[in-house]
C-alpha cells in the first residue's frame, strides 16, 4: 500500500492501481451522502479533480494520483456512500492502469502516512 | 450625571434639544416649572423661553437610546463594572486601535419614530404609481392582505435566520418546501431550490451550471433575442471574465454543435409563444443543456418546459403575489432535471427524520453553500429570497390550482381582447399567439399612444422607436382596457372574453395536485395555518440570535412599515425616472450617508446580496486594471476569509492566491508580503475582513493595505463585520478602495429566515466610473436584474441611519463591541475564549472553543448548538471560521437580562458537560446527546438517567412560555443520501375540498 498527502492509498497488482481514501480522511469528512465517480475508460492527468465526494460536514474532491487510464468504477460505492465510513480501505473508488508507475515509489508507505497524519 | 458620563458622551453632545411645544405646557412634569396656573394664558415672553429649554435629559421618544438599543444606562453601567473598563469610551479605547480612529463624528441628529414615518410618507408621496403594463419579467400583482399582514408584516416570519438549525426553523422549511413543490409541479421538472435572488441571476446561474454538467465541450453559450434585455446583459457580464462567448439571436439561428448551452424566454420578452421542443432535442443530440426562463403564471395555461425536455427552468415568482417593489426583493426559481440536482446552485429544502424517526425537514446538501468550494466554486450563491419565497407559496396555497388557473385564464383572455381590438382597427400586433404580451406596431405614432396611454394613467413599454409592448397582468379589468384602447383612439367594445392558445401549446398536465394546495381556503383556516408555522420557528420575536457574523439585531417596527406602502411597492423598476422622484431622493441620500458612514466616495445600489457585493466589487477592480491597460488578476485571500470571497473572485475571473493566518487567527504579514511580491504585477487585489472574521480589531490592517497598494493592488475589504466600525473607523480612510455593506446584518433589513438582503458596494472615487451600469439607465454590465437591486427594502435601512443620528449609532457600535465583551467575560471561566487583541479584548464577536470537550465528554459542537434549543435559544454559528467552535455576536440590541439568560444557558451546558466528564452521567444517553428535546418527550415512555425537567426546562428556557423544538434532531445524512426535495405524500389523504 503506498499514499499521498491527498489521503489517497494505492494498491498496486499487476499493473492495475485500485484507489481509495484513507481511515482518517473519512473521519475527517463524517458521514459521506454522496459520490460522483469518474467514466471508464477516461485518460487522465496526475492532479486532475476525478472523483466530487461530499459528507455532511463537507464538499472535496478527488484528484487522479497519477496519470492513466480509468479501468473500473465501484459502482456499489455511488449507490451506497457509507460505505466508506464503514469501512475505508475497503471502500475502493477506482482501478486504473498507468504510465508512470514509477511515481509510486516516491509515495508514502503506511508509516510515513501515520507520521504525516500525525498519529 | 454619573452614568451618563460613563457610557460616553456622544449623544449628550448632538442630541437636540427636547423642545417644549408653544402653547402646550407640560404642568405634570417636574421640571416643567412656572409660575402661571395651567388654565392662565402663557404670557409672550415665557412662550420664547419655552422654545429653548430642555425639559428633561429623558428623551421618550430617543429611538437610539430608548428602543433600539438594548441595555439601558444602568445595565450598561453593570456590564462595564464586570468587563472591568471604567467607561464605555475606555473600553473603545482599548479595543479599537488608534491608527484607524476616524477623528470627525457622523453629523446628522436623530429623529422620532413618528418624524421617520411622516418624513417617508413625504416620500412615498413624491412616487407616482399607474397601471404598470410595463411587463419585461414584472406585473402588478395582487398581494392578498392576509399574506401581506400574516407573513410579510409579521416578526414571526421576518425576523428569523436562515434555516440551517432545522428543528427550530420547520415552519419556514415547510412552507419552502410548498414552494418547491409548486415550482417542480408549474415547470414539470422533479427538482426545484428554494429561490434565487433574481431572474437575471437565475439566467446566469442557469448557464454556469450548465457549463459545468454538460458533456459538450463547445465554450459558447447561445442566448435566446426574445429573452428579457436585463437577463440577457447580466448573462453577459457574468460570461465575459469566464471567457464564455454569448451568441444572441432568433431561435431558428442556434447551432447546437457550437454551445454547451442555450437559453429560451417563454413567453418572449415580446409575447412570443414557442414550443421549444425541436430547439432542445437538437441541444441534447448535440449533448448541450437546453433552458427556460419562464413564467410561472403563463404555465397554469402553458405547455411546460418539462414536457419540452428542459434540463432547466428558471424565472420569478414575482407576480404570485410580491409587489414590484420598484425591482425587489422578489423569489427566482430554479428548477432541473433529475440528473443535475446535486449541481443545482442555492439552497435545497429536503425531507429526512428525527431522532425518533418522524418526518422533519431540513436544508440538504448544505456543503454546497455553507462550506463553499472556495476557490474551487462556479457560484457565489449562498442565500435564497425565503420571505418573498414563502409569499409565493402561500399565494398558491392561497389560491390553489383552480384559483390559478383562473387568474392565469383573466390575464390571458383579457390580453386576447386586447389583441383582437387592437387588429381590428388595423393595428399590426405581433405575435399573434400570446399569453399576456402583445406588441404592436406604432410607427412614428409611438410616442403620441405612450403620452396618451400616461394620460389615461397606464404606463406602457416602449420597444425600439416605433413599437409598443404592452402586458396584462391580474388587475387588468374592463376598465383599464377601455382606457388604454383610448389611448389608441379606438372606442372599447363589450363582448365576450375567450382564451385563444395553439393547441399544441395547451397545457396536458396536472398541477399542485399535493393535498397542502387543496386546503379550505377560508381565512380563519389560512390564518391558523400562517401561524401554526410561524409557531414551530424561533425567530428574534422570540429570544436573541447569538449569530456569529450574521449580526441578528433589531428590525424595529417602524422601519418595516414603509415597505408596505403602496407607492414603494407598487412601481415597476422601469418605470420613468419621474415616478420614482421619491425613491430617487431616498437612494441617493441614504448612497450619500453610508459614504460618510465608510469613507467612501460613491455607492452603488445594485447588488442585492452581500455575496454579490464582492462580485460586483471585484468586477469593478477589474474593470479598472482593465482601463489602465493592466493585466492583473492574482487576488489574495487570507484562509479565515468568508468562503465566498474566494468563489466572488473565481467569478470575477481571478485566481485566489491564499494567504496563511497567524497563530492567533491574524493575516500573517509575512506571508501576505512574500505573496505580493510574488504575484508582483499580477495582483489585482486583496480581500480582508475588518474586524477579522476571528472578531479581531488586527493592528496592521493598514499594513496590508500599504502593501497591497505598492505591488499596484486594490484592496477589498469585507463589510461583513462593519456593524465593529460605524462610527468608530472608515473602511475607506483604513486604507480599502471598496467594500460591500450588508444592509440586511448591519443596517437593520431583516434576514426574511433566507433572505432578501442588500449588499451595496461603497468605492473610491477611482473606481467610481467602473461601478455597475444597467442598461436601464444607461450603463452597462450590470449584476442584478434591477437597477437598484431590491429596492423596496431600502427604507428599512434609511429609517434606521435618520432615527438613530450620528451618535446613535456611534453608540450602537459601542454598546455592540461592550455586549460581546460583557459575554466573553461572563463565560470565559467555563469556555475558552480564542483570539484576543493586544489589550485582551475582543471586537463585536467572540469565538469559543468547545473542541477540547470532544476529547473529554464526546460532546460536540452540534450537541451544545442542539442543547441550546432546549434552553430557548438559537445556537451561535457553528464551526466557522474555526471547525468545532461557537461564534457569539450579541448585537447592540440585546438588553443585559436576555444576555443573562444566554449566558446561563451556556453555563449550565458547561455543568452538564462536567458530569459527562467525571461520570455522572452517561456520554451517550445525556441530556446533550438526546437535545432538542419536544413535548412528546414528555409523555412518551421515559427510561433516561435525568429527569423529565432537566430535559425539558434547564436554565434560560421559559416555564409559561417555553419554546418547543417541533421535532427531535434531525438526521442529516439520512436526507442527504436520499433526497426528497418536494412535499411528502400525505398518508391519510382527504378528497379536496374542491
Amino acid at each position: 500500500m503506498k499514499y499521498t498527502e491527498e489521503h489517497e492509498w494505492l494498491d498496486a497488482k499487476d499493473e492495475v492501481i485500485t484507489i481509495g481514501i484513507t481511515e482518517h480522511a473519512a473521519t475527517q469528512l463524517g458521514d459521506v451522502v454522496f459520490i460522483e465517480l469518474p467514466d471508464v475508460g477516461r485518460e487522465v492527468t496526475k492532479g486532475e479533480e476525478i472523483v466530487v465526494i461530499e459528507s455532511v460536514k463537507a464538499a472535496s474532491d478527488i484528484s487522479a494520483p497519477l496519470d492513466g487510464e480509468i479501468t473500473e468504477v465501484n459502482e456499489a460505492l455511488a449507490e451506497t456512500p457509507g460505505l466508506v465510513n464503514e469501512d475505508a480501505e475497503a471502500a475502493w473508488f477506482f482501478r486504473m492502469t498507468t504510465t508512470t508507475p514509477e511515481e509510486m515509489d516516491g509515495m508514502m508507505d503506511e508509516d510515513g502516512y501515520k507520521e504525516f497524519v500525525g498519529e | 450625571m454619573a452614568t451618563r458620563s460613563l457610557l460616553g458622551n456622544d449623544l449628550a453632545r448632538t442630541r437636540p434639544p427636547n423642545v417644549g411645544l408653544v402653547g402646550r405646557a407640560k404642568p405634570h412634569h417636574p421640571t416643567a416649572k412656572r409660575a402661571n396656573r395651567p388654565d392662565e394664558p402663557i404670557p409672550s415672553n415665557q412662550l420664547r423661553t419655552h422654545i429653548v429649554t430642555q425639559l428633561t435629559d429623558y428623551d421618550t421618544y430617543d429611538f437610539a437610546n430608548r428602543r433600539h438599543i438594548g441595555p439601558s444606562p444602568q445595565e450598561m453601567a453593570e456590564m462595564l463594572a464586570v468587563v472591568g473598563a471604567p467607561s464605555l469610551d475606555a473600553l473603545i479605547d482599548e479595543t479599537v486601535p488608534k491608527s484607524i480612529r476616524q477623528a470627525d463624528p457622523l453629523p446628522w441628529p436623530q429623529m422620532t419614530e413618528h418624524a421617520i414615518l411622516a418624513k417617508m410618507r413625504n416620500l412615498a408621496d413624491k412616487n407616482r404609481v399607474t397601471t404598470s403594463m410595463i411587463g419585461q419579467g414584472y406585473n402588478d400583482t395582487v398581494t392578498p392582505p392576509a399574506i401581506q399582514r400574516n407573513i410579510l408584516e409579521n416578526p414571526a416570519w421576518y425576523t428569523a435566520y436562515t434555516p440551517y438549525q432545522p428543528e427550530i426553523a420547520q415552519g419556514r422549511l415547510e412552507a419552502l418546501l410548498n414552494f418547491q413543490t409548486m415550482i417542480s409541479d408549474l415547470t414539470g421538472l422533479p427538482v426545484a431550490n428554494a429561490s434565487l435572488l433574481d431572474e437575471a441571476t437565475a439566467c446566469a446561474e442557469a448557464m454556469v451550471m450548465a457549463q459545468r454538467v454538460a458533456k459538450s465541450k463547445a465554450a459558447a453559450f447561445f442566448v435566446d433575442e426574445n429573452c428579457h434585455p436585463q437577463n440577457i446583459a447580466v448573462m453577459r457580464t457574468r460570461a465575459a471574465p469566464l471567457g464564455i462567448e454569448i451568441i444572441t439571436g432568433a431561435p431558428e439561428d442556434l447551432v447546437p454543435e457550437h454551445v454547451f448551452g442555450a437559453i429560451f424566454q417563454y413567453p418572449g420578452t415580446h409575447g412570443h409563444l414557442r414550443d421549444l421542443t425541436p430547439q432542445i432535442d437538437a441541444l441534447h443530440s448535440a449533448k448541450a443543456l437546453g433552458i427556460v426562463a419562464c413564467d410561472l403564471l403563463a404555465l397554469c395555461l402553458l405547455k411546460e418546459p418539462g414536457a419540452m425536455g428542459a434540463d432547466i427552468a428558471i424565472g420569478s415568482a414575482q407576480r404570485f403575489g410580491v409587489p414590484l417593489g420598484y425591482g425587489g426583493p422578489h423569489a427566482a426559481f430554479f428548477a432541473c432535471a433529475d440528473a443535475y440536482k446535486r449541481s443545482m446552485p442555492g439552497r435545497l429544502v429536503g425531507v429526512s427524520v428525527d431522532s425518533q424517526g418522524n418526518k422533519a425537514y431540513r436544508l440538504s446538501l448544505q456543503t454546497r453553500e455553507q462550506h463553499i468550494r472556495r476557490e474551487k466554486a462556479t457560484s457565489n450563491v449562498c442565500t435564497a429570497q425565503a420571505l418573498l419565497a414563502v409569499m409565493a407559496s402561500f399565494y398558491a396555497v392561497f389560491h390553489g390550482p383552480k384559483g390559478l388557473h383562473h387568474i392565469a385564464t383573466h390575464v390571458h383572455a383579457h390580453a386576447v381582447a386586447l389583441r383582437d381590438a387592437l387588429v381590428a382597427s388595423g393595428f399590426a400586433v405581433a405575435p399573434r399567439d400570446i399569453f399576456d404580451t402583445l406588441t404592436v406596431q406604432v410607427g412614428p405614432m409611438q410616442g403620441v399612444i405612450w403620452r396618451a396611454a400616461r394620460a389615461e394613467g397606464i404606463t406602457l413599454r416602449k420597444v425600439g422607436d416605433d413599437r409598443i409592448g404592452i402586458a396584462c397582468d391580474e388587475l387588468t379589468d374592463a376598465d383599464v382596457l377601455t382606457r388604454l384602447l383610448r389611448a389608441f383612439g379606438i372606442e372599447a367594445q363589450t363582448g365576450a372574453l375567450k382564451t385563444d392558445i395553439p393547441d399544441a401549446l395547451k397545457r396536458r398536465t396536472d398541477y399542485l395536485t399535493h393535498p397542502i394546495f387543496h386546503m379550505n381556503r377560508a381565512e380563519a383556516e389560512m390564518m391558523r395555518y400562517m401561524r401554526r408555522l410561524a409557531d414551530r420557528d424561533l425567530a428574534l420575536d422570540r429570544a436573541m440570535i447569538p449569530l456569529g457574523s450574521c449580526t441578528m439585531k433589531l428590525n424595529a417596527a417602524v422601519e418595516m412599515m414603509p415597505v408596505t406602502f403602496p407607492e414603494f411597492g407598487r412601481l415597476h423598476p422601469f418605470a420613468p425616472p419621474e415616478d420614482a422622484r421619491g425613491y430617487t431622493e431616498m437612494i441617493d441620500d441614504l448612497a450619500s450617508r453610508l459614504c460618510t458612514i465608510t469613507g467612501y466616495d460613491s455607492m452603488s445600489m445594485q447588488p442585492n446580496s452581500g455575496a454579490q457585493g464582492e462580485y460586483a466589487g471585484l468586477l469593478t477592480i477589474a474593470a479598472y486594471h482593465r482601463a489602465n491597460g493592466d493585466d492583473r488578476n492574482i487576488c489574495l485571500i487570507p484562509t479565515s476569509a468568508h468562503g465566498t470571497n474566494p468563489a466572488s473572485a473565481m467569478m470575477a475571473g481571478m485566481k485566489v492566491v491564499v494567504v496563511k493566518a497567524a497563530e492567533n487567527g491574524d493575516i500573517d504579514l509575512d506571508d501576505f508580503r512574500t505573496k505580493a511580491e510574488a504575484a508582483g504585477d499580477d495582483l489585482a487585489a486583496c480581500m480582508i475582513t475588518y474586524p477579522s472574521t476571528h472578531g479581531v480589531f488586527e493592528d496592521t490592517v493598514r499594513q496590508v493595505c500599504q502593501i497591497t497598494h505598492d505591488h499596484g493592488g486594490q484592496v477589498y475589504l469585507d463589510g461583513a463585520n462593519l456593524n465593529a466600525l460605524v462610527g468608530l473607523a472608515r473602511p475607506g480612510e483604513i486604507g480599502a478602495d471598496v467594500s460591500h455593506l450588508n444592509l440586511h446584518k448591519t443596517f437593520c433589513i431583516p434576514h426574511g429566515g433566507g433572505g432578501p438582503g442588500m449588499g451595496p458596494i461603497g468605492v473610491k472615487a477611482h473606481l467610481a466610473p467602473h461601478l455597475p451600469g444597467h442598461s436601464e439607465t444607461g450603463g452597462t454590465d450590470p449584476v442584478s436584474a434591477a437597477p437598484y437591486g431590491s429596492a423596496s427594502i431600502l427604507p428599512i435601512s434609511y429609517a434606521y441611519v435618520l432615527m438613530m443620528g450620528g451618535a446613535g449609532l456611534t453608540q450602537a457600535t459601542k454598546v455592540a463591541i461592550l455586549s460581546a465583551n460583557y459575554i466573553a467575560k461572563q463565560l470565559e471561566g467555563a469556555y475558552r475564549v480564542l483570539y484576543k487583541g493586544e489589550a485582551g479584548r475582543i471586537a463585536h464577536e467572540c469565538i469559543l472553543d468547545t473542541r477540547p470537550y470532544a476529547d473529554s465528554a464526546h460532546v460536540t459542537v452540534d450537541d451544545i448548538a442542539k442543547r441550546l434549543m432546549d434552553n430557548g435559544f438559537h445556537a451561535p454559528t457553528m464551526s466557522w471560521p474555526v471547525a468545532g467552535t461557537l461564534m457569539i455576536e450579541p448585537t447592540e440590541s440585546e438588553p443585559k437580562p436576555e444576555l443573562d439568560r444566554f449566558i446561563d444557558a451556556m453555563l449550565s451546558i458547561r455543568e452538564e458537560i462536567r458530569a459527562i466528564e467525571t461520570g455522572r452521567i452517561d456520554p451517550e444517553n445525556n441530556p446533550l446527546k438526546n437535545a432538542p428535546h419536544t413535548m412528546e418527550d414528555l409523555i412518551r415512555a421515559w427510561d433516561r438517567p435525568y429527569s423529565r425537567e432537566a430535559a425539558c426546562f434547564p436554565p434560560g428556557a421559559f416555564r409559561v412560555d417555553k419554546y418547543w423544538p417541533p421535532v427531535n434532531r434531525v438526521d442529516n445524512a439520512a436526507g442527504d443520501r436520499n433526497l426528497i426535495c418536494t412535499c411528502p405524500p400525505v398518508e391519510a389523504y382527504q378528497e379536496a375540498a374542491e
